[in-house]
Protein backbone atom coordinates (compact mmCIF):
# COMPACT_ATOMS: atom_id res chain seq x y z
CA UNK A 1 0.00 0.00 0.00
CA UNK A 2 1.06 3.59 -0.49
CA UNK A 3 2.19 5.34 2.63
CA UNK A 4 3.45 8.84 3.16
CA UNK A 5 6.93 9.47 4.49
CA UNK A 6 7.20 10.69 8.04
CA UNK A 7 9.34 13.60 9.12
CA UNK A 8 11.26 12.72 12.29
CA UNK A 9 13.02 15.36 14.41
CA UNK A 10 15.18 13.77 17.05
CA UNK A 11 18.42 14.07 18.99
CA UNK A 12 21.06 11.43 18.31
CA UNK A 13 24.18 11.34 20.48
CA UNK A 14 23.45 14.89 21.61
CA UNK A 15 23.10 16.26 18.07
CA UNK A 16 19.79 17.36 16.55
CA UNK A 17 18.89 15.16 13.57
CA UNK A 18 16.03 15.37 11.09
CA UNK A 19 15.17 12.75 8.55
CA UNK A 20 12.36 11.42 6.38
CA UNK A 21 11.39 7.78 6.80
CA UNK A 22 8.79 5.35 5.60
CA UNK A 23 6.42 4.58 8.51
CA UNK A 24 7.29 0.86 8.52
CA UNK A 25 11.06 1.36 8.93
CA UNK A 26 12.61 0.31 12.22
CA UNK A 27 14.78 2.64 14.25
CA UNK A 28 17.67 0.25 13.54
CA UNK A 29 17.26 0.55 9.77
CA UNK A 30 16.79 4.32 9.98
CA UNK A 31 19.98 4.70 12.03
CA UNK A 32 21.99 2.51 9.66
CA UNK A 33 20.56 3.44 6.28
CA UNK A 34 19.19 6.97 6.62
CA UNK A 35 21.31 8.59 9.33
CA UNK A 36 24.42 6.61 8.40
CA UNK A 37 25.27 5.31 11.87
CA UNK A 38 26.14 1.67 11.22
CA UNK A 39 27.45 0.84 14.70
CA UNK A 40 24.18 -0.75 15.83
CA UNK A 41 23.95 -4.23 14.32
CA UNK A 42 21.12 -6.37 13.02
CA UNK A 43 21.05 -9.83 14.56
CA UNK A 44 17.83 -11.72 15.19
CA UNK A 45 15.20 -9.04 14.45
CA UNK A 46 13.00 -10.41 17.22
CA UNK A 47 14.32 -9.09 20.50
CA UNK A 48 16.52 -11.98 21.58
CA UNK A 49 20.08 -10.98 20.67
CA UNK A 50 20.45 -7.33 21.67
CA UNK A 51 22.96 -6.55 18.88
CA UNK A 52 20.81 -3.55 17.92
CA UNK A 53 20.63 -2.13 21.46
CA UNK A 54 20.43 1.66 21.65
CA UNK A 55 19.36 4.01 24.42
CA UNK A 56 16.14 6.01 24.06
CA UNK A 57 15.41 8.59 26.75
CA UNK A 58 17.68 6.85 29.26
CA UNK A 59 16.37 3.31 28.75
CA UNK A 60 18.01 0.62 26.63
CA UNK A 61 15.82 -0.83 23.88
CA UNK A 62 16.18 -3.19 20.94
CA UNK A 63 16.13 -0.74 18.02
CA UNK A 64 14.83 -3.45 15.66
CA UNK A 65 11.61 -3.42 17.73
CA UNK A 66 11.10 0.35 17.63
CA UNK A 67 9.71 2.22 14.65
CA UNK A 68 11.82 5.16 13.47
CA UNK A 69 8.65 7.28 13.56
CA UNK A 70 8.39 6.70 17.32
CA UNK A 71 11.60 8.57 18.18
CA UNK A 72 10.27 11.93 16.97
CA UNK A 73 11.06 14.31 19.82
CA UNK A 74 13.07 11.68 21.74
CA UNK A 75 16.74 11.38 22.68
CA UNK A 76 18.61 8.50 21.09
CA UNK A 77 22.11 7.35 22.03
CA UNK A 78 24.10 4.81 20.05
CA UNK A 79 27.54 3.25 20.34
CA UNK A 80 28.90 6.06 18.15
CA UNK A 81 28.20 8.50 20.97
CA UNK A 82 30.21 6.66 23.63
CA UNK A 83 33.77 7.77 22.95
CA UNK A 84 34.60 11.45 23.53
CA UNK A 85 37.26 13.71 22.07
CA UNK A 86 39.46 12.72 25.03
CA UNK A 87 39.34 9.03 24.17
CA UNK A 88 37.39 5.82 24.53
CA UNK A 89 34.63 5.38 27.07
CA UNK A 90 35.85 3.38 30.11
CA UNK A 91 33.68 0.47 28.94
CA UNK A 92 35.24 0.49 25.48
CA UNK A 93 38.73 0.62 27.03
CA UNK A 94 37.91 -2.23 29.39
CA UNK A 95 36.44 -4.37 26.57
CA UNK A 96 39.75 -3.95 24.69
CA UNK A 97 41.92 -4.69 27.71
CA UNK A 98 39.92 -7.74 28.78
CA UNK A 99 39.54 -9.09 25.21
CA UNK A 100 35.77 -9.00 25.71
CA UNK A 101 35.12 -9.56 22.02
CA UNK A 102 36.14 -11.82 19.21
CA UNK A 103 34.11 -11.34 16.03
CA UNK A 104 32.70 -8.07 17.36
CA UNK A 105 29.19 -8.09 15.97
CA UNK A 106 27.56 -8.18 19.41
CA UNK A 107 29.97 -5.60 20.87
CA UNK A 108 28.09 -2.35 20.16
CA UNK A 109 24.97 -3.84 21.75
CA UNK A 110 26.91 -5.02 24.81
CA UNK A 111 28.59 -1.62 25.17
CA UNK A 112 25.36 0.37 24.97
CA UNK A 113 23.56 -2.08 27.28
CA UNK A 114 26.42 -2.03 29.81
CA UNK A 115 26.51 1.76 29.74
CA UNK A 116 22.78 1.75 30.48
CA UNK A 117 23.56 -0.23 33.63
CA UNK A 118 26.60 1.74 34.84
CA UNK A 119 24.91 5.09 34.20
CA UNK A 120 22.38 4.21 36.88
CA UNK A 121 24.23 1.67 39.04
CA UNK A 122 27.93 2.49 39.24
CA UNK A 123 28.89 -0.61 41.23
CA UNK A 124 26.72 -3.57 40.21
CA UNK A 125 27.29 -7.11 41.49
CA UNK A 126 28.33 -9.84 39.07
CA UNK A 127 24.84 -11.34 39.34
CA UNK A 128 23.30 -7.97 38.48
CA UNK A 129 25.61 -7.56 35.47
CA UNK A 130 24.75 -11.05 34.17
CA UNK A 131 21.03 -10.48 34.68
CA UNK A 132 21.17 -7.04 33.02
CA UNK A 133 23.01 -8.46 30.00
CA UNK A 134 20.71 -11.48 29.55
CA UNK A 135 19.19 -9.74 26.53
CA UNK A 136 22.54 -9.62 24.71
CA UNK A 137 23.89 -12.75 23.05
CA UNK A 138 27.54 -13.42 22.25
CA UNK A 139 28.47 -16.59 20.41
CA UNK A 140 32.26 -16.15 20.73
CA UNK A 141 33.45 -15.18 24.18
CA UNK A 142 31.43 -17.33 26.56
CA UNK A 143 30.64 -14.04 28.37
CA UNK A 144 33.38 -14.34 31.02
CA UNK A 145 35.53 -11.56 29.61
CA UNK A 146 32.52 -9.36 28.96
CA UNK A 147 31.49 -9.56 32.61
CA UNK A 148 35.09 -8.94 33.68
CA UNK A 149 35.26 -5.88 31.42
CA UNK A 150 32.04 -4.40 32.81
CA UNK A 151 33.33 -4.89 36.36
CA UNK A 152 36.63 -3.28 35.45
CA UNK A 153 34.89 -0.32 33.79
CA UNK A 154 32.72 0.10 36.87
CA UNK A 155 35.87 0.36 39.01
CA UNK A 156 37.52 2.78 36.57
CA UNK A 157 34.62 5.17 35.96
CA UNK B 1 8.92 -4.91 6.97
CA UNK B 2 5.76 -5.01 4.88
CA UNK B 3 4.52 -1.48 4.21
CA UNK B 4 1.98 0.02 6.60
CA UNK B 5 0.98 3.51 7.64
CA UNK B 6 1.68 4.81 11.15
CA UNK B 7 -0.68 6.89 13.22
CA UNK B 8 -0.16 8.19 16.72
CA UNK B 9 -3.50 9.53 17.95
CA UNK B 10 -3.60 11.59 21.12
CA UNK B 11 -7.14 10.69 22.19
CA UNK B 12 -8.96 7.39 22.78
CA UNK B 13 -11.78 8.57 20.52
CA UNK B 14 -9.43 9.10 17.61
CA UNK B 15 -7.72 5.71 18.21
CA UNK B 16 -10.95 3.67 18.28
CA UNK B 17 -12.19 5.46 15.16
CA UNK B 18 -9.07 4.47 13.23
CA UNK B 19 -9.27 0.89 14.55
CA UNK B 20 -12.97 0.67 13.74
CA UNK B 21 -12.45 2.02 10.23
CA UNK B 22 -9.65 -0.39 9.37
CA UNK B 23 -10.89 -3.47 11.27
CA UNK B 24 -8.53 -6.42 10.78
CA UNK B 25 -6.20 -4.17 8.79
CA UNK B 26 -5.17 -2.14 11.86
CA UNK B 27 -3.52 -3.10 15.14
CA UNK B 28 -2.81 -0.99 18.20
CA UNK B 29 0.84 -0.89 19.26
CA UNK B 30 2.05 -0.31 22.79
CA UNK B 31 5.66 -1.51 23.18
CA UNK B 32 5.66 -3.25 19.83
CA UNK B 33 7.87 -6.08 21.10
CA UNK B 34 5.37 -8.71 19.97
CA UNK B 35 3.59 -6.78 17.20
CA UNK B 36 6.63 -5.86 15.12
CA UNK B 37 7.92 -9.44 15.33
CA UNK B 38 4.50 -10.71 14.24
CA UNK B 39 4.34 -8.25 11.32
CA UNK B 40 7.80 -9.34 10.17
CA UNK B 41 6.65 -12.95 10.44
CA UNK B 42 3.68 -12.28 8.17
CA UNK B 43 0.99 -12.89 10.79
CA UNK B 44 -0.83 -9.67 9.91
CA UNK B 45 -1.40 -7.81 6.69
CA UNK B 46 -1.92 -4.31 7.99
CA UNK B 47 -2.88 -0.98 6.48
CA UNK B 48 -1.97 0.86 9.63
CA UNK B 49 -0.27 0.54 13.00
CA UNK B 50 -1.88 2.67 15.70
CA UNK B 51 0.71 3.81 18.25
CA UNK B 52 -1.27 4.28 21.45
CA UNK B 53 1.56 5.71 23.55
CA UNK B 54 0.61 9.34 22.92
CA UNK B 55 -2.81 8.92 24.57
CA UNK B 56 -2.57 10.26 28.15
CA UNK B 57 -5.02 7.72 29.69
CA UNK B 58 -3.02 4.82 28.29
CA UNK B 59 0.17 6.03 29.97
CA UNK B 60 -1.47 6.61 33.34
CA UNK B 61 -0.12 4.98 36.48
CA UNK B 62 -2.33 5.94 39.36
CA UNK B 63 -1.41 4.18 42.59
CA UNK B 64 -4.08 5.21 45.08
CA UNK B 65 -4.86 3.85 48.52
CA UNK B 66 -7.62 1.64 47.19
CA UNK B 67 -6.49 0.62 43.74
CA UNK B 68 -3.86 0.71 41.05
CA UNK B 69 -4.84 1.96 37.60
CA UNK B 70 -2.36 0.88 35.00
CA UNK B 71 -2.67 2.43 31.54
CA UNK B 72 -2.53 -0.12 28.74
CA UNK B 73 0.74 1.28 27.37
CA UNK B 74 2.73 1.45 30.63
CA UNK B 75 5.98 -0.52 30.24
CA UNK B 76 7.22 -3.09 32.76
CA UNK B 77 10.12 -1.07 34.14
CA UNK B 78 7.85 1.69 35.42
CA UNK B 79 6.40 -0.83 37.88
CA UNK B 80 9.58 -2.21 39.41
CA UNK B 81 11.12 1.27 39.45
CA UNK B 82 8.27 2.34 41.78
CA UNK B 83 8.77 1.21 45.43
CA UNK B 84 5.12 1.78 46.43
CA UNK B 85 3.78 -0.36 43.58
CA UNK B 86 6.44 -3.00 44.26
CA UNK B 87 5.25 -3.26 47.87
CA UNK B 88 1.51 -3.60 47.18
CA UNK B 89 1.59 -5.57 43.92
CA UNK B 90 4.41 -8.13 44.31
CA UNK B 91 2.95 -10.60 41.82
CA UNK B 92 3.09 -7.96 39.10
CA UNK B 93 6.68 -7.15 39.98
CA UNK B 94 7.74 -10.80 39.70
CA UNK B 95 6.38 -10.86 36.16
CA UNK B 96 7.59 -7.39 35.14
CA UNK B 97 11.11 -8.41 36.14
CA UNK B 98 11.21 -11.56 34.02
CA UNK B 99 9.34 -10.68 30.83
CA UNK B 100 12.00 -10.71 28.07
CA UNK B 101 15.18 -8.75 28.69
CA UNK B 102 15.89 -5.34 30.22
CA UNK B 103 15.61 -3.97 26.67
CA UNK B 104 12.17 -5.59 26.27
CA UNK B 105 11.05 -4.40 29.72
CA UNK B 106 11.73 -0.81 28.60
CA UNK B 107 8.91 -1.18 26.07
CA UNK B 108 6.64 -4.12 26.84
CA UNK B 109 3.92 -3.96 29.46
CA UNK B 110 0.92 -5.72 30.94
CA UNK B 111 -1.60 -4.15 28.55
CA UNK B 112 0.11 -5.46 25.44
CA UNK B 113 0.84 -8.78 27.11
CA UNK B 114 -2.85 -9.17 27.92
CA UNK B 115 -4.05 -8.16 24.44
CA UNK B 116 -1.51 -10.45 22.78
CA UNK B 117 -3.28 -13.20 24.74
CA UNK B 118 -0.74 -16.01 24.45
CA UNK B 119 -1.27 -19.04 26.71
CA UNK B 120 2.28 -18.54 28.03
CA UNK B 121 1.92 -14.82 28.77
CA UNK B 122 3.86 -14.00 31.93
CA UNK B 123 1.71 -10.96 32.65
CA UNK B 124 -1.77 -12.45 32.73
CA UNK B 125 -1.66 -14.96 35.63
CA UNK B 126 -0.28 -12.26 37.98
CA UNK B 127 -3.09 -9.90 36.94
CA UNK B 128 -5.65 -12.60 37.73
CA UNK B 129 -4.27 -13.23 41.24
CA UNK B 130 -4.31 -9.47 41.84
CA UNK B 131 -8.06 -9.49 40.91
CA UNK B 132 -7.44 -7.20 37.94
CA UNK B 133 -10.15 -5.88 35.63
CA UNK B 134 -9.60 -4.82 32.00
CA UNK B 135 -11.19 -1.50 31.06
CA UNK B 136 -12.18 -1.46 27.40
CA UNK B 137 -13.46 1.34 25.20
CA UNK B 138 -15.00 1.12 21.75
CA UNK B 139 -16.83 3.42 19.39
CA UNK B 140 -20.14 2.82 21.14
CA UNK B 141 -19.08 2.93 24.79
CA UNK B 142 -16.97 1.31 27.47
CA UNK B 143 -17.07 -1.94 29.44
CA UNK B 144 -15.00 -3.77 32.02
CA UNK B 145 -14.02 -7.45 31.92
CA UNK B 146 -12.28 -9.43 34.69
CA UNK B 147 -8.86 -10.44 33.37
CA UNK B 148 -9.63 -14.15 33.84
CA UNK B 149 -12.44 -13.76 31.26
CA UNK B 150 -10.42 -11.68 28.79
CA UNK B 151 -8.63 -14.35 26.74
CA UNK B 152 -10.75 -16.69 24.64
CA UNK B 153 -8.06 -18.83 22.98
CA UNK B 154 -4.42 -18.73 21.89
CA UNK B 155 -3.96 -15.18 20.56
CA UNK B 156 -7.65 -14.29 20.78
CA UNK B 157 -9.64 -12.27 23.29
CA UNK B 158 -12.89 -10.43 23.94
CA UNK B 159 -11.86 -7.21 22.16
CA UNK B 160 -14.27 -6.50 19.32
CA UNK B 161 -13.87 -4.39 16.19
CA UNK B 162 -12.84 -0.86 17.11
CA UNK B 163 -12.31 -1.71 20.77
CA UNK B 164 -9.18 -0.84 22.68
CA UNK B 165 -7.83 -1.75 26.10
CA UNK B 166 -7.55 1.54 27.98
CA UNK B 167 -6.33 0.42 31.38
CA UNK B 168 -6.15 -2.37 33.92
CA UNK B 169 -7.43 -1.74 37.44
CA UNK B 170 -6.68 -3.82 40.52
CA UNK B 171 -7.51 -3.37 44.18
CA UNK B 172 -4.93 -2.68 46.88
CA UNK B 173 -5.67 -5.46 49.37
CA UNK B 174 -3.51 -4.03 52.13
CA UNK B 175 -0.88 -5.51 54.41
CA UNK B 176 -2.59 -8.87 54.98
CA UNK B 177 -2.10 -9.66 51.31
CA UNK B 178 0.75 -11.35 49.49
CA UNK B 179 1.23 -12.53 45.91
CA UNK B 180 3.88 -14.21 43.79
CA UNK B 181 4.52 -15.46 40.26
CA UNK B 182 7.12 -17.88 38.94
CA UNK B 183 7.65 -19.75 35.70
CA UNK B 184 9.71 -22.83 34.99
CA UNK B 185 12.20 -22.46 32.14
CA UNK B 186 15.25 -24.65 31.47
CA UNK B 187 17.59 -21.65 31.67
CA UNK B 188 17.79 -18.56 33.86
CA UNK B 189 16.48 -15.82 31.58
CA UNK B 190 14.95 -15.05 28.20
CA UNK B 191 12.66 -18.00 27.63
CA UNK B 192 9.01 -18.95 27.28
CA UNK B 193 7.42 -20.69 30.26
CA UNK B 194 7.12 -24.48 30.18
CA UNK B 195 4.59 -23.91 32.96
CA UNK B 196 3.99 -21.00 35.32
CA UNK B 197 1.89 -20.23 38.38
CA UNK B 198 0.71 -17.07 40.09
CA UNK B 199 -0.81 -17.11 43.57
CA UNK B 200 -2.14 -14.66 46.11
CA UNK B 201 -3.36 -14.93 49.69
CA UNK B 202 -5.41 -12.50 51.76
CA UNK B 203 -5.56 -13.31 55.48
CA UNK B 204 -8.41 -12.36 57.80
CA UNK B 205 -7.95 -10.89 61.28
CA UNK B 206 -7.65 -14.41 62.76
CA UNK B 207 -4.84 -15.38 60.42
CA UNK B 208 -7.03 -17.66 58.31
CA UNK B 209 -7.29 -17.43 54.55
CA UNK B 210 -10.03 -14.97 53.60
CA UNK B 211 -9.31 -15.25 49.90
CA UNK B 212 -6.76 -17.10 47.78
CA UNK B 213 -6.23 -16.97 44.03
CA UNK B 214 -4.23 -19.32 41.87
CA UNK B 215 -3.68 -18.78 38.14
CA UNK B 216 -1.77 -20.96 35.69
CA UNK B 217 0.08 -20.16 32.45
CA UNK B 218 1.36 -22.27 29.56
CA UNK B 219 -0.84 -25.22 30.56
CA UNK B 220 -3.96 -24.62 28.48
CA UNK B 221 -5.27 -22.61 25.50
CA UNK B 222 -5.49 -19.49 27.69
CA UNK B 223 -4.11 -18.52 31.10
CA UNK B 224 -6.28 -20.38 33.60
CA UNK B 225 -7.89 -19.12 36.81
CA UNK B 226 -7.77 -22.27 38.99
CA UNK B 227 -11.06 -21.61 40.72
CA UNK B 228 -11.41 -24.97 42.52
CA UNK B 229 -7.97 -24.77 44.11
CA UNK B 230 -8.54 -21.10 44.95
CA UNK B 231 -11.97 -21.77 46.48
CA UNK B 232 -10.65 -24.76 48.46
CA UNK B 233 -8.30 -22.53 50.47
CA UNK B 234 -11.04 -20.16 51.65
CA UNK B 235 -11.35 -20.26 55.44
CA UNK B 236 -8.38 -22.64 55.86
CA UNK B 237 -5.33 -22.16 58.03
CA UNK B 238 -2.42 -21.22 55.77
CA UNK B 239 -0.30 -24.30 56.37
CA UNK B 240 1.62 -26.97 54.47
CA UNK B 241 -1.23 -29.48 54.38
CA UNK B 242 -3.68 -26.96 52.90
CA UNK B 243 -1.15 -25.72 50.34
CA UNK B 244 -0.29 -29.27 49.27
CA UNK B 245 -3.93 -30.13 48.77
CA UNK B 246 -4.61 -26.91 46.84
CA UNK B 247 -1.59 -27.69 44.64
CA UNK B 248 -2.98 -31.15 43.86
CA UNK B 249 -6.35 -29.62 42.95
CA UNK B 250 -4.67 -27.00 40.71
CA UNK B 251 -2.85 -29.80 38.90
CA UNK B 252 -6.25 -31.18 37.93
CA UNK B 253 -7.44 -27.81 36.61
CA UNK B 254 -4.93 -27.52 33.76
CA UNK B 255 -5.00 -29.05 30.30
CA UNK B 256 -1.49 -28.80 28.89
CA UNK B 257 -0.35 -29.83 25.44
CA UNK B 258 2.84 -31.72 24.59
CA UNK B 259 5.35 -29.73 22.58
CA UNK B 260 9.07 -29.12 22.26
CA UNK B 261 9.08 -27.24 25.57
CA UNK B 262 7.69 -30.06 27.67
CA UNK B 263 5.38 -33.03 27.99
CA UNK B 264 1.88 -32.77 29.39
CA UNK B 265 2.89 -34.82 32.44
CA UNK B 266 5.88 -32.62 33.18
CA UNK B 267 3.72 -29.52 32.92
CA UNK B 268 1.11 -30.93 35.29
CA UNK B 269 3.83 -31.86 37.75
CA UNK B 270 5.25 -28.33 37.48
CA UNK B 271 1.82 -26.83 38.21
CA UNK B 272 1.67 -28.79 41.46
CA UNK B 273 5.23 -27.89 42.53
CA UNK B 274 4.92 -24.23 41.57
CA UNK B 275 1.47 -23.79 43.14
CA UNK B 276 2.73 -24.93 46.53
CA UNK B 277 5.84 -22.78 46.14
CA UNK B 278 3.89 -19.66 45.14
CA UNK B 279 1.41 -20.08 48.00
CA UNK B 280 4.33 -20.29 50.43
CA UNK B 281 5.97 -17.25 48.85
CA UNK B 282 2.70 -15.28 48.98
CA UNK B 283 2.37 -16.11 52.67
CA UNK B 284 6.00 -15.14 53.39
CA UNK B 285 5.42 -11.78 51.75
CA UNK B 286 2.51 -10.84 53.99
CA UNK B 287 3.68 -8.12 56.29
CA UNK B 288 7.13 -8.42 54.71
Amino acid sequence: MATDKIHVKTTINGRPEEFLTDPYVSLLDALREIVGLTGSKEGCLDGNCGACTVNVNGRIVDSCLVLAAEVDGQKVETVEGMASAEGLHPLQQAFLEEAALQCGICTPGFLVASKGLLDNEPDPSEERIRHWLAGNLCRCTGYENIVKAVKKAARNS
Amino acid sequence: MQPFAYSAPTTIKEAVEILDKHGEKARPMAGGTDLLVQIRGGRFDLDTVVDIKKIPELNEISNGNDELVLGAAVPCHKLYDDPAISKSYPGLIDAASLIGSIQIQSRSGFGGNLCNSTPSADGIAPLIVHSAVANIQGTSGSRSVPVEDFCTGPGSNVLGKGEILVSITMPNKGDKFGAAYERFIPRNEMDIAVAAVGASILLDSNGKIEEAKIALASVGPTPIFATKASEFLKGKEPNEAAFKEAAAIAKGECSPIEDMRGTADQRKHLVEVLTERMLNKSLERIGG
